[in-house]
Protein backbone atom coordinates (compact mmCIF):
# COMPACT_ATOMS: atom_id res chain seq x y z
CA UNK A 1 0.00 0.00 0.00
CA UNK A 2 1.69 3.65 -0.65
CA UNK A 3 1.33 5.71 1.81
CA UNK A 4 0.44 9.68 1.74
CA UNK A 5 3.37 11.76 0.97
CA UNK A 6 3.79 15.16 0.93
CA UNK A 7 1.94 17.22 -1.76
CA UNK A 8 3.27 19.85 -3.98
CA UNK A 9 1.52 22.79 -2.95
CA UNK A 10 -1.49 24.69 -4.00
CA UNK A 11 -3.03 27.43 -2.46
CA UNK A 12 -4.75 24.92 -0.10
CA UNK A 13 -2.77 25.36 3.25
CA UNK A 14 -3.06 28.79 4.66
CA UNK A 15 0.25 30.67 4.64
CA UNK A 16 -0.77 32.55 7.86
CA UNK A 17 1.90 32.88 10.57
CA UNK A 18 1.64 28.78 12.02
CA UNK A 19 3.15 27.89 8.96
CA UNK A 20 6.37 27.45 8.83
CA UNK A 21 8.52 28.76 5.59
CA UNK A 22 11.74 27.17 4.37
CA UNK A 23 13.67 28.75 1.62
CA UNK A 24 16.11 26.47 -0.17
CA UNK A 25 19.15 28.67 -2.24
CA UNK A 26 20.63 26.06 -4.33
CA UNK A 27 23.65 27.67 -3.46
CA UNK A 28 26.23 24.59 -4.50
CA UNK A 29 25.18 24.15 -7.81
CA UNK A 30 21.87 26.24 -8.69
CA UNK A 31 20.17 24.26 -10.55
CA UNK A 32 17.40 26.59 -9.61
CA UNK A 33 16.88 29.44 -12.32
CA UNK A 34 18.63 32.29 -10.28
CA UNK A 35 15.68 34.24 -11.77
CA UNK A 36 13.23 32.15 -10.52
CA UNK A 37 14.95 31.89 -6.63
CA UNK A 38 15.62 35.85 -6.81
CA UNK A 39 12.20 36.80 -7.67
CA UNK A 40 10.90 34.25 -4.90
CA UNK A 41 13.02 35.91 -1.99
CA UNK A 42 12.72 39.08 -2.83
CA UNK A 43 8.97 38.06 -2.71
CA UNK A 44 9.45 36.28 0.57
CA UNK A 45 11.46 39.58 1.81
CA UNK A 46 8.81 41.30 1.60
CA UNK A 47 6.35 39.58 3.35
CA UNK A 48 6.47 40.59 6.46
CA UNK A 49 7.15 37.51 8.16
CA UNK A 50 9.52 35.31 9.79
CA UNK A 51 10.85 32.88 7.46
CA UNK A 52 13.89 30.26 7.26
CA UNK A 53 16.18 30.04 4.48
CA UNK A 54 19.06 27.11 3.82
CA UNK A 55 21.75 27.55 1.67
CA UNK A 56 21.54 24.11 0.10
CA UNK A 57 19.28 21.35 1.18
CA UNK A 58 21.40 18.81 -0.29
CA UNK A 59 24.41 20.14 1.23
CA UNK A 60 22.49 19.91 4.89
CA UNK A 61 21.36 16.49 3.81
CA UNK A 62 24.92 14.97 3.00
CA UNK A 63 25.76 16.80 6.79
CA UNK A 64 23.22 14.86 8.41
CA UNK A 65 22.42 18.34 9.21
CA UNK A 66 20.37 18.02 12.55
CA UNK A 67 18.55 21.42 11.53
CA UNK A 68 16.93 19.53 9.09
CA UNK A 69 15.33 17.11 11.85
CA UNK A 70 14.24 20.29 13.83
CA UNK A 71 11.99 21.72 10.67
CA UNK A 72 10.74 17.82 10.01
CA UNK A 73 9.65 17.30 13.43
CA UNK A 74 7.61 20.77 13.89
CA UNK A 75 3.77 20.59 14.78
CA UNK A 76 3.05 23.17 12.75
CA UNK A 77 3.09 23.13 8.72
CA UNK A 78 5.50 23.76 6.98
CA UNK A 79 5.86 24.96 3.50
CA UNK A 80 9.03 24.34 1.55
CA UNK A 81 10.53 26.47 -1.29
CA UNK A 82 12.88 23.93 -3.09
CA UNK A 83 12.58 22.02 -6.26
CA UNK A 84 10.69 19.15 -6.85
CA UNK A 85 9.23 17.28 -4.31
CA UNK A 86 10.06 13.77 -4.80
CA UNK A 87 14.03 14.86 -4.23
CA UNK A 88 13.02 16.79 -1.23
CA UNK A 89 11.17 14.46 0.47
CA UNK A 90 14.24 11.93 -0.72
CA UNK A 91 16.67 14.43 0.58
CA UNK A 92 15.25 14.78 4.26
CA UNK A 93 14.95 11.02 4.43
CA UNK A 94 18.53 10.62 3.68
CA UNK A 95 19.29 13.10 6.57
CA UNK A 96 16.92 10.54 9.08
CA UNK A 97 15.16 13.81 9.54
CA UNK A 98 11.56 12.27 7.15
CA UNK A 99 8.88 14.59 6.48
CA UNK A 100 5.63 13.85 8.10
CA UNK A 101 3.49 13.01 6.10
CA UNK A 102 0.48 15.35 6.55
CA UNK A 103 0.83 19.44 6.67
CA UNK A 104 4.20 19.84 4.23
CA UNK A 105 3.71 20.98 1.32
CA UNK A 106 6.72 21.78 -1.33
CA UNK A 107 6.84 24.48 -4.51
CA UNK A 108 8.84 23.79 -7.59
CA UNK A 109 11.38 26.87 -7.60
CA UNK A 110 12.90 24.59 -10.70
CA UNK A 111 10.18 24.30 -13.09
CA UNK A 112 7.58 26.82 -11.73
CA UNK A 113 7.47 30.82 -12.76
CA UNK A 114 8.01 32.90 -9.37
CA UNK A 115 4.96 34.01 -9.84
CA UNK A 116 3.02 30.78 -9.57
CA UNK A 117 5.36 29.69 -7.07
CA UNK A 118 4.23 32.96 -4.89
CA UNK A 119 0.91 32.70 -5.23
CA UNK A 120 0.96 29.25 -4.27
CA UNK A 121 2.93 29.72 -0.85
CA UNK A 122 2.23 33.06 0.29
CA UNK A 123 -1.90 32.87 -0.65
CA UNK A 124 -4.15 32.88 1.92
CA UNK A 125 -7.85 31.56 2.43
CA UNK A 126 -10.17 34.00 2.59
CA UNK A 127 -11.19 32.88 5.72
CA UNK A 128 -7.80 33.46 7.33
CA UNK A 129 -7.88 37.06 6.23
CA UNK A 130 -7.58 39.73 8.57
CA UNK B 1 34.71 17.46 0.32
CA UNK B 2 32.19 17.61 3.22
CA UNK B 3 32.76 18.60 6.41
CA UNK B 4 30.17 16.57 8.25
CA UNK B 5 30.94 17.75 11.54
CA UNK B 6 30.66 21.52 10.81
CA UNK B 7 27.75 23.39 11.37
CA UNK B 8 27.67 26.51 9.46
CA UNK B 9 26.44 29.41 11.99
CA UNK B 10 22.48 30.38 11.58
CA UNK B 11 22.40 34.15 11.25
CA UNK B 12 19.18 35.61 12.69
CA UNK B 13 18.13 38.53 11.13
CA UNK B 14 15.90 40.40 13.88
CA UNK B 15 13.64 43.12 12.97
CA UNK B 16 10.82 42.58 16.18
CA UNK B 17 10.30 44.96 19.26
CA UNK B 18 13.09 46.90 19.84
CA UNK B 19 14.42 46.92 16.24
CA UNK B 20 14.13 48.92 13.30
CA UNK B 21 13.60 46.60 10.08
CA UNK B 22 16.26 46.71 7.51
CA UNK B 23 15.82 48.52 4.75
CA UNK B 24 13.14 47.12 2.23
CA UNK B 25 15.29 47.55 -0.40
CA UNK B 26 18.22 45.88 0.64
CA UNK B 27 16.95 43.14 2.93
CA UNK B 28 16.86 40.29 0.30
CA UNK B 29 19.58 41.00 -1.02
CA UNK B 30 21.35 40.44 2.59
CA UNK B 31 19.47 37.38 2.49
CA UNK B 32 20.79 35.90 -0.39
CA UNK B 33 24.51 37.10 -0.03
CA UNK B 34 24.93 35.64 2.88
CA UNK B 35 23.49 32.30 1.51
CA UNK B 36 25.44 32.55 -1.40
CA UNK B 37 28.25 32.65 1.61
CA UNK B 38 26.97 28.96 2.98
CA UNK B 39 25.59 30.91 6.01
CA UNK B 40 21.80 29.37 7.23
CA UNK B 41 19.22 32.37 7.51
CA UNK B 42 16.71 33.15 9.72
CA UNK B 43 14.27 36.00 9.79
CA UNK B 44 12.38 36.18 13.30
CA UNK B 45 9.83 38.88 13.71
CA UNK B 46 8.45 38.57 17.28
CA UNK B 47 9.17 34.70 18.04
CA UNK B 48 12.22 33.89 19.12
CA UNK B 49 14.58 32.20 17.19
CA UNK B 50 14.59 28.34 17.43
CA UNK B 51 17.90 27.17 19.18
CA UNK B 52 17.30 23.34 19.64
CA UNK B 53 20.27 22.62 16.75
CA UNK B 54 23.03 24.51 19.07
CA UNK B 55 25.91 25.65 17.21
CA UNK B 56 27.25 29.27 16.24
CA UNK B 57 24.55 31.67 15.90
CA UNK B 58 24.91 35.72 15.01
CA UNK B 59 22.06 38.26 15.26
CA UNK B 60 21.84 41.11 13.49
CA UNK B 61 19.17 43.74 13.74
CA UNK B 62 19.08 47.49 13.81
CA UNK B 63 19.16 47.87 17.11
CA UNK B 64 17.72 51.74 17.93
CA UNK B 65 18.24 51.36 21.50
CA UNK B 66 21.48 49.52 21.43
CA UNK B 67 21.72 45.88 21.43
CA UNK B 68 19.81 43.52 23.01
CA UNK B 69 21.10 40.91 25.45
CA UNK B 70 20.43 37.47 24.55
CA UNK B 71 21.42 34.38 26.18
CA UNK B 72 21.20 30.54 25.54
CA UNK B 73 19.70 28.89 28.53
CA UNK B 74 20.67 25.98 27.72
CA UNK B 75 24.05 26.61 26.85
CA UNK B 76 24.03 24.51 23.29
CA UNK B 77 24.14 27.36 21.59
CA UNK B 78 26.84 30.38 21.33
CA UNK B 79 24.85 33.50 20.46
CA UNK B 80 27.17 36.87 18.83
CA UNK B 81 25.31 40.19 17.89
CA UNK B 82 26.02 42.88 15.47
CA UNK B 83 24.32 45.97 15.10
CA UNK B 84 24.12 46.68 11.58
CA UNK B 85 21.96 50.08 11.67
CA UNK B 86 23.27 52.11 8.58
CA UNK B 87 25.42 49.78 6.62
CA UNK B 88 25.09 48.67 3.22
CA UNK B 89 24.31 44.97 2.21
CA UNK B 90 28.27 44.42 1.40
CA UNK B 91 28.98 45.86 4.95
CA UNK B 92 26.20 44.50 6.64
CA UNK B 93 27.80 40.82 5.20
CA UNK B 94 31.40 41.79 6.42
CA UNK B 95 30.11 42.28 10.22
CA UNK B 96 28.59 38.49 9.62
CA UNK B 97 32.34 37.41 8.35
CA UNK B 98 34.13 39.17 11.13
CA UNK B 99 31.40 37.77 13.80
CA UNK B 100 31.92 34.47 12.74
CA UNK B 101 36.11 34.89 12.99
CA UNK B 102 37.65 31.39 12.88
CA UNK B 103 34.92 29.28 12.83
CA UNK B 104 34.82 27.13 9.89
CA UNK B 105 32.54 26.45 7.85
CA UNK B 106 31.49 24.93 3.80
CA UNK B 107 31.23 27.67 1.12
CA UNK B 108 28.90 27.10 -2.03
CA UNK B 109 31.31 27.93 -4.96
CA UNK B 110 31.33 31.11 -6.64
CA UNK B 111 27.95 31.15 -9.26
CA UNK B 112 30.46 32.00 -11.96
CA UNK B 113 32.30 28.87 -11.37
CA UNK B 114 28.79 26.92 -11.46
CA UNK B 115 28.29 28.51 -14.81
CA UNK B 116 31.39 28.01 -16.53
CA UNK B 117 31.31 24.22 -16.38
CA UNK B 118 31.84 20.77 -13.75
CA UNK B 119 32.75 21.92 -10.33
CA UNK B 120 35.56 19.73 -9.16
CA UNK B 121 35.10 17.75 -5.73
CA UNK B 122 37.44 19.50 -3.54
CA UNK B 123 37.55 20.76 0.20
CA UNK B 124 37.19 24.37 -1.21
CA UNK B 125 34.13 23.46 -3.87
CA UNK B 126 32.10 20.36 -3.20
CA UNK B 127 29.27 19.91 -4.85
CA UNK B 128 26.73 18.42 -3.58
CA UNK B 129 26.26 14.95 -5.67
CA UNK B 130 25.16 11.89 -4.05
CA UNK B 131 22.36 9.21 -4.66
CA UNK B 132 18.81 9.82 -3.07
CA UNK B 133 16.76 7.44 -2.47
CA UNK B 134 12.58 7.79 -3.12
CA UNK B 135 11.71 4.90 -0.20
CA UNK B 136 8.15 5.22 -2.31
CA UNK B 137 9.72 3.45 -5.24
CA UNK B 138 12.56 2.12 -3.71
CA UNK B 139 11.99 -1.91 -3.52
CA UNK B 140 15.26 -2.68 -1.59
CA UNK B 141 16.37 -5.04 -4.46
CA UNK B 142 19.99 -3.52 -3.69
CA UNK B 143 21.20 -3.80 -7.27
CA UNK B 144 22.52 -0.49 -6.74
CA UNK B 145 24.48 -1.34 -3.38
CA UNK B 146 25.80 -4.17 -5.59
CA UNK B 147 26.84 -2.14 -8.61
CA UNK B 148 28.57 0.67 -6.25
CA UNK B 149 32.46 0.12 -6.68
CA UNK B 150 32.65 3.42 -3.88
CA UNK B 151 30.87 2.01 -0.84
CA UNK B 152 28.42 4.90 -0.95
CA UNK B 153 26.02 2.65 -0.34
CA UNK B 154 24.39 0.62 2.83
CA UNK B 155 22.33 -1.32 4.98
CA UNK B 156 20.16 0.25 7.48
CA UNK B 157 19.31 -1.40 10.67
CA UNK B 158 15.55 -2.62 9.40
CA UNK B 159 17.45 -4.50 6.49
CA UNK B 160 16.80 -1.14 3.85
CA UNK B 161 18.81 0.16 1.27
CA UNK B 162 20.64 3.66 2.95
CA UNK B 163 23.01 6.15 1.62
CA UNK B 164 26.09 5.12 4.01
CA UNK B 165 28.38 7.41 2.78
CA UNK B 166 27.50 10.12 0.10
CA UNK B 167 30.62 12.32 0.31
CA UNK B 168 32.07 8.91 -1.33
CA UNK B 169 30.32 9.51 -4.65
CA UNK B 170 31.52 10.54 -7.66
CA UNK B 171 30.66 14.45 -9.00
CA UNK B 172 28.59 14.06 -11.89
CA UNK B 173 28.20 10.42 -12.17
CA UNK B 174 24.67 9.17 -12.53
CA UNK B 175 25.63 5.84 -13.39
CA UNK B 176 23.65 3.92 -10.47
CA UNK B 177 20.57 5.43 -11.36
CA UNK B 178 20.92 3.67 -14.49
CA UNK B 179 21.05 0.18 -12.74
CA UNK B 180 17.68 1.01 -10.75
CA UNK B 181 14.99 -1.00 -11.88
CA UNK B 182 12.86 1.16 -10.37
CA UNK B 183 13.86 4.52 -11.03
CA UNK B 184 14.13 5.34 -7.49
CA UNK B 185 17.57 6.59 -7.36
CA UNK B 186 17.95 10.73 -7.98
CA UNK B 187 20.45 13.28 -8.24
CA UNK B 188 19.04 16.34 -7.37
CA UNK B 189 21.78 18.25 -9.09
CA UNK B 190 21.59 16.05 -11.93
CA UNK B 191 20.19 18.42 -14.86
CA UNK B 192 17.34 16.30 -16.25
CA UNK B 193 14.48 13.96 -15.25
CA UNK B 194 13.57 11.37 -13.83
CA UNK B 195 16.98 11.66 -12.38
CA UNK B 196 16.75 14.89 -11.15
CA UNK B 197 13.89 13.88 -8.74
CA UNK B 198 11.24 14.95 -11.36
CA UNK B 199 7.72 12.98 -11.82
CA UNK B 200 8.46 9.64 -13.12
CA UNK B 201 6.42 8.46 -16.21
CA UNK B 202 5.95 4.78 -17.65
CA UNK B 203 7.86 5.45 -20.62
CA UNK B 204 10.90 6.45 -18.31
CA UNK B 205 11.09 2.95 -16.91
CA UNK B 206 10.98 1.49 -19.79
CA UNK B 207 13.70 3.94 -21.29
CA UNK B 208 15.50 3.70 -17.97
CA UNK B 209 15.36 -0.06 -17.94
CA UNK B 210 16.70 -0.22 -21.57
CA UNK B 211 19.70 2.06 -20.23
CA UNK B 212 20.35 0.30 -17.18
CA UNK B 213 20.58 -2.97 -18.90
CA UNK B 214 24.27 -2.20 -19.12
CA UNK B 215 25.55 -5.49 -19.53
CA UNK B 216 23.26 -5.95 -22.95
CA UNK B 217 24.94 -2.47 -24.13
CA UNK B 218 28.58 -4.14 -23.70
CA UNK B 219 27.66 -7.50 -24.30
CA UNK B 220 28.01 -8.90 -20.66
CA UNK B 221 28.19 -7.77 -17.61
CA UNK B 222 30.12 -4.37 -16.92
CA UNK B 223 32.65 -5.75 -14.57
CA UNK B 224 33.67 -8.46 -16.19
CA UNK B 225 33.61 -6.73 -19.66
CA UNK B 226 36.61 -4.22 -18.28
CA UNK B 227 38.28 -7.28 -16.43
CA UNK B 228 37.81 -8.77 -20.04
CA UNK B 229 38.90 -5.86 -22.09
CA UNK B 230 41.89 -5.38 -19.45
CA UNK B 231 43.36 -9.14 -19.61
CA UNK B 232 43.42 -8.67 -23.68
CA UNK B 233 44.95 -5.66 -23.57
CA UNK B 234 47.71 -7.03 -21.34
CA UNK B 235 48.13 -10.16 -23.70
CA UNK B 236 48.31 -8.21 -26.65
CA UNK B 237 51.25 -5.77 -25.06
CA UNK B 238 52.89 -9.02 -23.80
CA UNK B 239 52.72 -9.79 -27.31
CA UNK B 240 53.34 -7.11 -29.35
CA UNK B 241 54.86 -5.10 -26.85
CA UNK B 242 52.74 -1.83 -27.60
CA UNK B 243 52.34 0.08 -24.40
CA UNK B 244 50.29 2.58 -26.92
CA UNK B 245 48.13 0.26 -28.38
CA UNK B 246 46.77 -1.75 -24.92
CA UNK B 247 46.08 2.08 -24.14
CA UNK B 248 43.99 3.04 -26.96
CA UNK B 249 42.09 -0.34 -26.20
CA UNK B 250 41.39 0.95 -22.93
CA UNK B 251 40.55 4.22 -23.83
CA UNK B 252 38.34 2.57 -26.71
CA UNK B 253 36.71 0.52 -23.77
CA UNK B 254 35.95 3.81 -21.54
CA UNK B 255 34.77 5.65 -24.35
CA UNK B 256 32.05 3.30 -25.25
CA UNK B 257 30.70 2.67 -21.68
CA UNK B 258 31.61 6.29 -20.55
CA UNK B 259 28.77 7.42 -23.34
CA UNK B 260 26.41 4.22 -22.76
CA UNK B 261 26.05 4.91 -19.09
CA UNK B 262 26.75 8.83 -18.89
CA UNK B 263 29.70 8.08 -16.89
CA UNK B 264 32.12 10.60 -16.73
CA UNK B 265 35.36 9.68 -17.75
CA UNK B 266 37.09 10.62 -14.61
CA UNK B 267 35.41 8.16 -12.80
CA UNK B 268 36.18 5.66 -15.18
CA UNK B 269 40.25 6.46 -15.60
CA UNK B 270 40.21 6.32 -11.66
CA UNK B 271 38.90 2.74 -11.41
CA UNK B 272 41.12 0.96 -9.57
CA UNK B 273 42.69 -2.71 -10.54
CA UNK B 274 40.26 -5.35 -12.56
CA UNK B 275 41.39 -7.65 -9.58
CA UNK B 276 40.01 -4.47 -7.13
CA UNK B 277 37.29 -4.23 -9.02
CA UNK B 278 36.46 -8.38 -8.64
CA UNK B 279 37.47 -7.63 -4.90
CA UNK B 280 35.20 -4.75 -4.41
CA UNK B 281 32.31 -6.21 -7.01
CA UNK B 282 32.15 -9.64 -4.69
CA UNK B 283 32.18 -7.96 -1.34
CA UNK B 284 29.13 -5.04 -2.48
CA UNK B 285 27.48 -8.53 -3.38
CA UNK B 286 27.71 -9.94 -0.60
CA UNK B 287 26.56 -6.66 1.57
CA UNK B 288 23.47 -7.07 -0.59
CA UNK B 289 23.12 -10.88 -0.49
CA UNK B 290 23.02 -10.57 3.13
CA UNK B 291 20.78 -7.41 3.58
CA UNK B 292 18.03 -9.32 1.64
CA UNK B 293 18.38 -12.86 3.36
CA UNK B 294 18.08 -10.56 6.29
CA UNK B 295 15.14 -8.73 5.10
CA UNK B 296 13.31 -12.09 3.76
CA UNK B 297 13.94 -13.72 7.74
CA UNK B 298 12.42 -10.55 9.38
CA UNK B 299 9.49 -10.78 7.03
CA UNK B 300 9.07 -14.51 7.56
CA UNK B 301 9.58 -13.74 10.95
CA UNK B 302 6.69 -11.10 11.27
CA UNK B 303 4.43 -13.56 9.30
CA UNK B 304 4.90 -16.46 11.65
Amino acid sequence: MTEPQPQAATAAMPADDSTRILYCRCAYAQVVPAAVKDAVLEGLAAAGRGFEMVPDLCEMAARRDPHLAELARGDRPLRIFACWPRAVQGLFALADAPLPKQGVEILNMRTDTAEAVLAGGLAVPDGARS
Amino acid sequence: MIAEALLPPRVVVYEGAGATPLPATDRASIFAALLDRGYAVTRAGAAAADLQAGGAMIVIGCFSDGPPVVGDASGRCDVTIRDVTGLSVGETVAAVEEARGERRMNRPPEASAVANGPIANTAETWKPWFPVIDTARCTNCMQCLSFCLFDVYGVATDHTLRVENPANCKVNCPACSRVCPEVAIMFPKYHAGPIDGGPVAESDIHREKMKVDISALLGGDIYAKLRERSADAKTRFSKERSADQALAERRRCLTKLADAAQIPREVLDALPSPEEIQRRVEAAAARASAAKEAAGAADAGGTA
